[in-house]
């Protein structure tokens, strides 16, 4: 589903030039649950961007369902990232003054669902990830835990084919980090494609397959065998 | 994105900032307020004078001594008139039928005194059609004495001459009033209707011309008031008017005729220009406005870069964000608009109370000005930021907290 052929990306900084993503290939199918590891300035977040549309690669060929996004204007990359992504952040990234149904309503807004229908999805997804009572608070108003898992049901409320994770548990304590992967671990289990960018092992080994990169190159792709959750 | 949710997500964004959509609304209300209120004092001003001269009778034609060569340029006030204007070309007048009625004027300024209280006073001298052509009236005694060449002693006084002259209580009617150095008896007291361009009636005497032309000692008229028949029969009574005194005056075209038409369109047309012109001045504070608008849109735009980040993350397009933005810029400007035309009407009206005499009222075209202006502004200064917001790149954006 996601093919990435040669995947470069550079970025000058001063006199220098950074390659960040240096002739990457990796072809990820539908329903994998993707560890992407390494240090810090491995190109671990460039390759999310490039795999999430908001960034363009400088050379080489990404096919997206088939399709060759390389190509397509702002309009189009909009258009994809709206049906096919879903975005988790470190930082959540909610609007602050919109409540929690607002900002998980927020997808639904751009793509001009209408408002009965909008209603309907956001009650059935904070309903999923146990926000239900929480619905009319702001993120203000919730904890790290919960301000994540609103950020998950936002993400996921388009249906995409992908959800794109980075550190997604980076600003939470260990229990609610646990509680925000076993939701996208669960959210996998259903089908959903998830790629996670961590650098922490311990979670990382949580996947099934896990590409480490080293300087912007792809240093290592293996399936892992054992993960906590037995492959249905 | 629909309609509705465009708008709604830019409320809340407004609503979420109170301080800084406070202070731009502040900023477009107040140059909305003041167009309103300067269009609508230069319109009371433009109305105010039209009435004055509409007051005098619109079928008036004015006679005045000398030629004024140029058209539409001052009456010669000043200078050298040729061949002076006389009480019998006035009554020359009188026999034409476009003319209904002919007051002839002398206008001087006089000592005006009874028993013991003295005070400068403006006299004018003339006939009793005056009071008609004038459309005054009396609220005691008489009009002056009908003939025209007879100077009778007799005076018609002001409502504050009365007051300021003659003692509480006392009756006016009968007494004497002293002008220079001639006895006059009052036979009637003016009606106070306000003023009458910038002579207050109250503050008139008037006597009969005859007497005038002795007071000052002058054989020549001020000018002569023609009333025509009808508005259509102006035009032939001030043709009359010419053709008659010239013939008196020996062939010699040396004297001015101003229709009432032609000096209210005079009046109109500058004091319109003058509307125009504070209107104009008053909308540099819209465009004042509109810069601050931009200013504060494009520190939103900074301020919310990690949104815009996430909303690009969302799948929205340049064109969403763009015009989110500048639906909260058009709202801010709708909104700014509607309070200034308020706050804009509240002063109107207060300014109504205070000043009666001033019907101020802005233009209906001032409405709509100010607000397509604020509108203007507000999408032109708006376009920009929401044009800067845009283009922001998303992985950028979103790396800024």
């Amino acid at each position: 589903m996601i093919r990435l052929q040669d995947i470069s990306r550079h970025f000058v900084i001063g006199d220098n030039t950074v390659h960040a993503l240096d002739r990457v290939s990796l072809h990820i199918t539908a329903g994998e649950y993707v560890a992407v590891m390494g240090p810090s300035g491995s190109g671990k977040s460039t390759l999310l961007n490039v795999i999430g549309l908001l960034d363009r690669p400088d050379d080489g060929r990404y096919l997206l369902d088939g399709e060759d996004t390389t190509t397509m204007d702002e309009v189009r990359l909009a258009g994809f990232r709206r049906r096919h992504i879903g975005f988790v952040f470190q930082s959540f990234h909610l609007v602050p003054r919109l409540s929690a149904a607002a900002n998980v309503e927020l997808p639904m807004v751009l793509a001009g669902i209408p408002a009965e229908q909008r209603r309907r999805r956001t009650t059935a997804a904070l309903e999923a990830v146990g926000l239900t009572d929480r619905a009319g608070h702001r993120p203000e108003q919730l904890s790290g835990g919960q301000r994540q898992r609103v950020a998950v049901a936002r993400a996921t409320i388009m249906g995409p084919a992908v959800l794109l994770a980075d550190e997604p548990t980076g600003n939470l304590d260990t229990a609610s980090g646990m509680e925000v992967m076993a939701l996208l671990e669960t959210l996998n289990g259903d089908g959903l494609t998830l790629i996670l960018v961590t650098h922490d092992a311990s979670l990382g080994g949580r996947a099934r397959r896990m590409v480490k990169l080293l300087d912007g190159r792809v240093e290592s792709d293996e399936r892992l065998s054992t993960g906590p959750e037995s492959t249905p | 994105m629909t309609l509705y949710d465009q708008i709604h997500l830019a409320w809340q964004a407004l609503t979420g900032h109170r301080l800084r959509s406070g202070l731009m609304l502040l900023a477009m209300a107040i140059g909305v307020a003041a167009v309103v209120f300067l269009t609508a004092l230069g319109e009371g001003a433009r109305r105010f004078v039209v009435g004055e001269f509409t007051a005098l009778g619109t079928h008036l034609v004015m006679v005045l001594p000398g030629r004024n060569e140029t058209t539409g340029g001052h009456p010669p006030l000043l200078g050298e008139t040729p061949r002076d204007l006389t009480l019998e070309d006035a009554l020359a007048l009188e026999r034409h039928p476009a003319i209904r009625r002919v007051a002839p004027l002398n206008v001087g300024s006089a000592p005006a005194s009874h028993g013991r209280r003295e005070r400068e006073v403006t006299v004018i001298g003339t006939t009793a059609e005056f009071l008609a052509v004038r459309r005054l009236g009396l609220t005691q005694g008489r009009n002056l004495p009908a003939a025209a060449r007879e100077a009778h002693p007799v005076a018609l006084i002001g409502e504050g001459i009365r007051q300021e002259l003659f003692a509480a209580g006392e009756r006016a009617l009968g007494g004497w009033l002293r002008l220079g150095d001639r006895r006059f008896r009052v036979i009637g007291v003016l009606r106070s209707e306000g003023y009458s361009i910038g002579l207050d009636i109250a503050e008139l005497v008037l006597i009969p011309v005859a007497s005038a032309q002795q007071l000052f000692d002058t054989s020549s008229l001020f000018r002569i008031l023609v009333e025509a028949r009808s508005r259509e029969d102006v035009k032939g009574a001030s043709d009359a008017v010419r053709r008659i005194i010239r013939e008196r005056h020996e062939g010699e075209d040396d004297i001015t005729v101003i229709t009432q038409d032609a000096v209210v369109s005079t009046f109109d047309d500058i004091l319109s220009v003058l509307t125009y012109m504070v209107g104009g001045v008053a909308a540099i504070s819209l465009v004042v406005a509109g810069i601050l608008v931009m200013n504060v849109m494009l520190v939103a735009v900074s301020q919310r870069t990690a949104e815009i980040g996430l909303l690009k993350a969302l799948g929205a397009s340049p064109a969403h964000i763009q015009r989110l933005f500048l639906t909260e810029a058009v709202l801010l400007s709708l909104m700014g608009a509607a309070i200034g035309l308020v706050v804009g009407y509240g002063a109107v009206v207060a300014l109504r109370t205070l000043y009666p005499i001033l019907s101020a009222s802005p233009p209906p075209w001032a409405l709509g000005a100010a607000t397509g202006v604020a509108l203007a502004t507000g999408i032109g200064f708006g376009v920009l930021p929401a044009r800067k917001a845009a283009r922001l790149d998303p992985v950028q954006a979103l790396a800024r907290r």
